[in-house]
């Protein structure tokens, strides 16, 4: 592709880390590090918070656009950008643009910066043609297609593909794979009866489906997922992707004591 | 006057509807269109660009609608019928009521029109006397029960077939009380021999419109029972009532929507009835009405043009984003509280009984983004219910709590390097307090999560915190 062509290597990659990530497990983070070193990148972490989600899907427009214009300057010395989530991603490369339709020049600021945007996993194999990944994982796993990944970026297969080079791992069908988790973001708390009728039943299917791990490529959607099977008192455990695919698969699972620190 | 509204009640109507064992067993209904609708769109390779095309006919007739409207009234009124324009519903009743009471109608066989519902047309039409008869089985049922429709094609999507065997056997007593009713074609044929009595003896017919075309002045309806067809052909005076962004140019135009419509509704190529009318009856025509009238309603609608939510009048009532709704699918129609349910209710409500009233919808939402990825009419509906967010948040209707989170979330957010600090310490706290379980089962401030689902702790210093004393230790 023309971009990545012009693009001289070693590529460097912004990574995104996303808010969640960053507070409550920073190991997806080292692994999607690892993912992009290993596939020749050079990964930098610029300064950051949040991508402004919560701000924008509660209407508050003034601060979604305040949160964009620094993320935006932030990642200004990077060839891409990188985010080990579907919803952040997508919030970067599809909406950021939206936020300055009456500012032409952030306009043009905030497009070329989405241009640049991407989920990590569709970035490993779309971009960067990446085929296979040299990880080990003893289980049997599901995969749940968070929303704004699949919908608005497209990242179905990508995620499949390379789980299914991780020795050691069987992977198992999840039916309705591609409903929504009912998680949301604030939604889940806003609502959070609503929200958990539907995550009651992603959890049944994600029971029904024989799987002992769970799979998602959104943090904020498996700790809904993992809260709630926690709380139902199931024993699948909840993983990023990321973690599997980077060989960190045996490190305590989403919601789990710290190794050697369990009661 | 309308349906009062429980909409500003949503979450007390979540409640009960999460809660209604009949009800949740009815529910699991709407997910079967998924898999039809799936089916039907891979069945046509052009389907997707069928799409685009029909969006373009609906941008078009909406930038143009004035020229359209006066098409239509033109040719409606050449081959012989009325059109009447109805700002509002109190206009739109008015209009209705007098054209029955100068017939001395009694009773009114009815089509299905959730515009009916938007202008409560039943309750006025018995408020003056008049009986309204729906002659759709759906309909029929819900009126039986004393029920508004749950679903824009489905009305009564949300009732068992054994709640209708029990609702026709509390009704139907003239029959007898023996008579095997468990096959669904068993139901279905005894509400047709009933309502076809009511059609013969009905004064007026009142229909809906999917389409009305401007080029010939033709109202058209689908249905799969063909209660449409009698409903119109049948009485002396067929009155349609329908609402202004039904319009389109050419019968071309409609043909391609229809092509679209069935197939995103219901996943059938086409519906089993498409009837077409063109004004009344003509001299050598062996059936119709003698007279033929269109009541056109605006209801708010002329305000969507040309603004924010003006995507949302390309709407052709097909289900397809409640059918593939997650909200839809937990709770059903009627929670959402006024005419119009799921993610095309939750944009339409606001634009038309104001967002003061309508505004729980468009936050009840995930942003899943399935509706969008279905609708056929491509309406942007995350976005759409985004600006009604947007709209509360600047007239301040955001509510306290979630107004005083975010700006507290935001000031943090803005400036990343105090963010870091803050978030840090804070994460190191909860690691400690957390990580002999790994989750809280509660925590304060994160009752709304943890009231249904645990919460994992976090694994320490933040991913920013561990980075940096890394990277400096390398540098
Ligand atoms: S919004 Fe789209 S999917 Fe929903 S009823 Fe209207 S046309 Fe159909």
């Amino acid at each position: 592709m023309a971009e990545s062509e012009a693009v001289k290597p070693p590529i460097r990659v912004g990574l995104f880390v996303t808010c969640l990530v960053d507070l409550l497990r920073p190991s997806v983070g080292f692994a999607a590090v690892k993912l992009l070193e290993d596939a020749g990148c050079k990964v930098i972490v610029p300064s950051q918070s949040c991508c402004g989600q919560p701000a924008f899907n509660s209407g508050d427009r003034p601060s979604t656009q305040a949160i964009a214009r620094r993320t935006i300057d932030a990642f200004a010395g990077c060839d891409y950008v990188v985010a080990p989530s579907g919803s952040c991603a997508g919030m970067l490369a599809k909406h950021y643009p939206e936020l300055f339709v009456d500012e032409p020049e952030m306009a043009i600021k905030a497009t070329a910066f989405a241009a640049k945007c991407f989920e990590l996993v569709s970035f490993l194999v779309d971009r960067l043609g990446v085929k296979r990944v040299s990880a080990r994982y003893e289980g049997v796993a599901a995969y749940h297609d968070s929303c704004s990944g699949l919908r608005e970026l497209g990242v179905r297969d990508q995620p499949r593909t390379l789980l299914a080079g991780v020795e050691g791992l069987r992977m198992v069908e999840l039916a309705e794979s591609d409903v929504c988790c009912g998680f949301g973001g604030t939604f889940a708390v806003k609502y959070g009866e609503l929200s958990d009728a539907i995550v009651t039943r992603k959890s049944a299917k994600i029971d029904a489906s024989g799987a002992d791990t769970l799979i998602a490529g959104d943090l904020g959607c498996l700790l809904n997922m993992a809260g709630k099977m926690q709380r139902e008192g199931r024993a699948v455990k909840a993983r990023h992707v990321a973690e599997v695919l980077a060989g960190m698969g045996d490190d305590p699972a989403i919601g789990e004591p710290d190794a050697g620190a369990a009661s | 006057m309308s349906l009062a509204a429980t909409t500003p009640h949503f979450k007390d109507n979540v409640h009960e509807a999460l809660t209604d064992a009949r009800l949740q067993r009815a529910l699991p209904h709407a997910r079967n269109f998924i898999a039809t609708r799936a089916a039907a769109a891979a069945r046509l390779p052009e389907f997707e660009a069928l799409r685009d095309s029909a969006r373009a006919i609906k941008d078009h007739t909406l930038a143009h609608l004035d020229l359209y409207l006066e098409t239509y009234e033109r040719k409606v009124t050449q081959s012989g019928g009325h059109v009447h324009w109805a700002r509002d519903t109190g206009e739109a009743l008015a209009v209705i009521l007098d054209l029955c009471k100068a017939r001395g109608a009694k009773s009114v066989a009815k089509g299905k029109s959730m515009v009916s519902e938007e202008i409560g047309l039943n309750a006025a039409l018995e408020g003056a006397g008049i009986a309204a008869v729906e002659t759709d089985l759906g309909e029929y049922i819900i009126q039986l029960r004393g029920e508004a429709p749950s679903h824009i094609i489905a009305p009564a999507i949300h009732v068992t077939r054994d709640d209708v065997e029990a609702d026709f056997r509390r009704f139907h007593r003239e029959l007898p009380a023996d008579r095997d009713l468990t096959q669904p074609e068993q139901l279905l044929a005894e509400a047709r021999a009933i309502l076809r009595d009511k059609f013969l003896s009905a004064d007026i017919g009142l229909t809906g419109a999917n389409f009305l075309i401007a080029e010939t002045g033709t109202s058209i309806i689908v249905t799969n029972e063909g209660n449409g067809d009698l409903a119109q052909t049948l009485p002396k005076v067929h009155v349609v009532l329908a609402s202004l962004d039904k319009l389109v140019p050419t019968l071309n135009d409609a043909a391609q929507l229809l092509r679209v419509l069935a197939r995103s509704a219901t996943g059938q190529d086409l519906s089993v009835y498409t009837t077409l009318s063109t004004g009344p009856r003509r001299p050598g025509d062996p059936d119709g009405p003698e007279e033929y009238h269109v009541v056109l309603l605006d209801n708010g609608r002329s305000a969507m043009l040309g603004g924010q939510f003006a995507d949302m009048l390309r709407c052709i009532r097909c289900g397809a984003c409640m059918n593939h709704c997650p909200v839809y699918h937990a709770v059903g129609g009627h929670a959402y509280g006024w005419v119009y349910p799921g993610p095309m209710g939750a944009v339409l409500t606001p634009s038309l009984i104001g967002v003061e009233q309508g505004g729980q919808l468009p936050n009840a939402s995930t942003f899943c983004g399935r509706c969008e990825a279905v609708c056929p009419m491509r309406i942007p509906l995350p976005n759409l219910m985004r600006h009604w967010r947007e709209r509360e948040f600047e007239r301040h209707l955001t509510p306290a709590v979630v107004r005083g989170g975010i700006g507290f979330w935001a000031f943090f957010a803005k400036r990343p390097g105090l963010y870091r600090f803050a978030t840090d310490l804070a994460m190191r706290a909860l690691h400690l307090i957390g990580r002999s379980r790994g989750r809280f089962a509660w925590l304060p401030f994160a009752g709304g999560w943890t009231r249904y689902r645990d919460l994992a702790a976090p694994q320490g210093a933040t991913f920013q915190a561990r980075w940096r004393a890394k990277s400096g230790a390398v540098r």
